[in-house]
């Protein structure tokens, strides 16, 4: 018997945990490397049958000059961000990040999502500003060089559109992929200036409640914060995954809020005054208030809550062929660890726990993993997050219940509301293909 | 007991210096910033009509000022084109509404704020605090929430009382840790 087949002998062995050939978390641990070598591959493209090895020409001749600055090969050219406005017309642009073509808990730079209201500015990190005011005993300005010099801290932390997987609140399940379903998140480490150390060197005057922080973008996007939460865990972030942060991410200093709406992250941030009062500035007065099923808005919904989607397999990631695959997905919530992620193969009828790649960071990208012997069947993938606060992410008929769908499918790139955090389901066809439906 | 006590006060000092070490390192390299240096930069509007600037507007004015830098975009008089209408909107009945200033803008002085922070689209910080008065009567006067004839400024403005302003529920702090 070939490693191979013994392999597969021992996985067949092992009972499922849940229906429709859900293993346990342990299983490949327990099986080791032979037991991965049995695994079943995602598909992108048709792969080629096996054939006789040779030395292809990359082995037979020194390669190329190494770069100055990285770039991915050359055979990694389709993952790339959707873009909703390519020719810059005057309306917001949104970049959406590929989770099905990424594995892991980081997103890379070039892939981390970008909505920009008026394109990305072109920003002389020598010119820029950062000004602290308002209700402060003494008025401040920093330039980058001084940020520089102060003690930093790094996270990890996730920033999701408030209005990511918006097209779930339509009556009928659009087929999309995955990235125009949940592409609007994406998770890094950021490092930078505790917001703190700065409004404390300024001073707050005991009236002051709020900030309100400002961009230096075109339209200078300005967003409340609670004061709370300023001199909690928010941070002037200078760095992204180690290097400066992108152009679309902020360049050269963006405000971070670790688990609250993306829009309240104020990118090119220059200006924070505390007040006594929220600005009730457009975007919140306005843009990321969600309308309710009877006509009311909810005002000040900051926190992204628990939630999980499974990455591998999902829509534009299919199977190929019966036999042992990882389900894997990443899980988050704005109120802190991810604390447990159960998985479905079945349509919600029976759950497994998956297992969470260590170290679980708050506020931030879980990866969930667990072992999987799809039967070549129809199934039903589900997965349900809990965070440490004691959250569940809700079912969908339950969001829907309280928050509404639509009476029309609208387009895929319509925000009808915002903050949708329900259960994902995908159904796998026969042939392998996974379609977003509503279970 | 006494033995006891000499060591806990061995860990007790380096942790009081480390305490202070810590504090002494942030640098307060912050530069003070006069009001006159910042003027340019000071542009919230908060919906009390703090920070409101001198001068006003009537909607005649805005009416010129509209048509010449804002038409092309939001169409004649405020009806729509490319972009948002800035006039009219059914009540608001389910998120399938569209939301438009005078359905659900809970604030006049968000008008002021956002047409001054923000448009022209293509020319932000372009207009005066006069143009921005003016145009901020003229959207509101549009929407029948002032007078023809009424001027817009920082007394009579943050009076406008917008025919939304109890349509929310507040989700902070109730939800926040
Ligand atoms: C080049 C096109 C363009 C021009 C010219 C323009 N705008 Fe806009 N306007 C926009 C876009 C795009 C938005 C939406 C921005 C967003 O949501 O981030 C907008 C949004 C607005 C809104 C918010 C509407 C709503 O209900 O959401 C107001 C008010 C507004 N503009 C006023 C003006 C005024 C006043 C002028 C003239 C001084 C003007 N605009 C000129 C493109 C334009």
């Amino acid at each position: 018997m070939t490693p191979r087949d013994q392999a597969k002998r021992e996985l067949e062995s092992l009972t499922p945990v849940a229906g429709n050939g859900l293993l346990h978390r342990r299983a490949f641990l327990r099986g080791g490397a032979m037991l991965a070598g049995a695994m079943s591959a995602y598909r992108l493209v048709p792969s080629a049958s096996a054939q006789k090895l040779a030395d292809d020409p990359w082995s037979l001749a020194p390669g190329a000059a190494v770069p100055d600055y990285g770039v991915r090969s050359r055979f990694e050219k389709n993952v790339v961000r959707t873009l909703s406005n390519p020719k810059a017309e005057p309306r917001t642009q949104h970049a959406r990040t590929p989770h099905h073509l990424l594995n892991g808990t980081f997103t890379p730079n070039s892939l981390h999502f970008v909505i920009s209201h008026a394109g990305d500015p072109d920003i002389d990190p020598e010119k820029h500003r950062l000004v602290i005011h308002g209700l402060v005993k003494q008025p401040l300005v920093f330039t980058l060089d001084t940020l520089a010099r102060y003690p930093m801290v790094s996270r990890m932390a996730f920033v999701e559109c408030g209005g990511n997987s918006a097209p779930m609140f339509s009556n009928e399940p659009i087929q999309a992929s995955i990235q125009a379903l949940h592409g609007l998140v994406s998770c890094s480490e950021w490092t930078g200036v505790p917001l703190s150390t700065l409004l404390d060197e300024a001073g707050i005057d005991p009236k002051g409640k709020w900030i309100v922080a400002e961009g230096g973008d075109a339209p200078h996007l300005s967003r409340s914060v609670p004061l709370t939460k300023a001199l909690d865990d928010a941070m002037i972030a200078l760095y992204q995954n180690g290097e400066r942060v992108m152009p679309g991410n902020g360049y050269p200093m963006r405000l971070l809020l670790p688990g609250w709406e993306g829009n309240m992250n104020i990118k090119w941030v220059r200006r924070i005054q505390v007040t006594d009062q929220p600005g009730m500035t457009f975007y919140e007065a306005r843009t990321y208030a969600p309308i309710l099923p009877n006509g009311k808005a909810y005002r000040f919904y900051f926190i992204q809550e628990v939630k999980s989607f499974i990455t591998h397999p999902s829509p534009g990631l299919a199977l190929s062929g019966p036999g042992f695959y990882e389900i894997s997905g990443i899980a988050y919530s704005g109120n802190g660890r991810i604390s447990k992620v159960m998985v479905s193969a079945d349509g919600g009828r029976s759950w497994a726990q998956a297992a969470l790649q260590a170290p679980v960071h708050s506020k931030a990208f879980t990866r969930f993993r667990l072992p999987w012997r799809w039967d070549g069947g129809p199934a039903l993938l589900q997965s349900r997050a809990w965070d440490e606060a004691g959250n569940m992410q809700p079912s969908r008929s339950e969001l829907v219940a309280a928050r509404g769908q639509t009476t029309k499918v609208p387009a895929v790139t319509a925000f009808t509301s915002q903050h949708y955090n329900a259960i994902q389901s995908w159904s796998i066809e026969r042939g392998g293909e996974v379609r977003n439906v509503y279970a | 007991m006494s033995t006891r006590k000499s060591p806990a006060l061995l860990i007790v000092v380096p942790l009081v210096l480390l305490a202070s070490a810590l504090f002494a390192q942030a640098p307060k390299l912050g530069k003070p910033i006069s009001a006159a240096d910042l003027s340019d930069w000071d542009i919230n509007i908060l919906p009390d009509g703090t920070g409101l600037p001198p001068g006003g507007g009537t909607p005649v004015d805005g009416a010129r000022v509209y048509a010449a830098k804002c038409a092309v975009c939001h169409g004649p008089e405020g009806k729509g084109g490319a972009n948002a209408r800035l006039v009219g909107g059914e009540p608001i009945k389910n998120f399938e509404s569209e939301k438009t200033i005078a359905n659900f803008w809970p604030y006049s002085t968000t008008l002021f704020d956002y047409i001054r922070r923000a448009m022209p689209y293509r020319q932000p910080r372009s207009l005066t605090n006069e143009e921005v008065y003016a145009l901020t009567a003229y959207i509101l006067s549009l929407n029948k929430l002032i007078g023809e004839h009424d001027t817009m400024n920082a007394q009579t403005l943050p009076k406008v009382r917008m025919p939304n302003r109890d349509g929310f529920i507040v989700r902070f702090p109730d939800k926040t840790p």
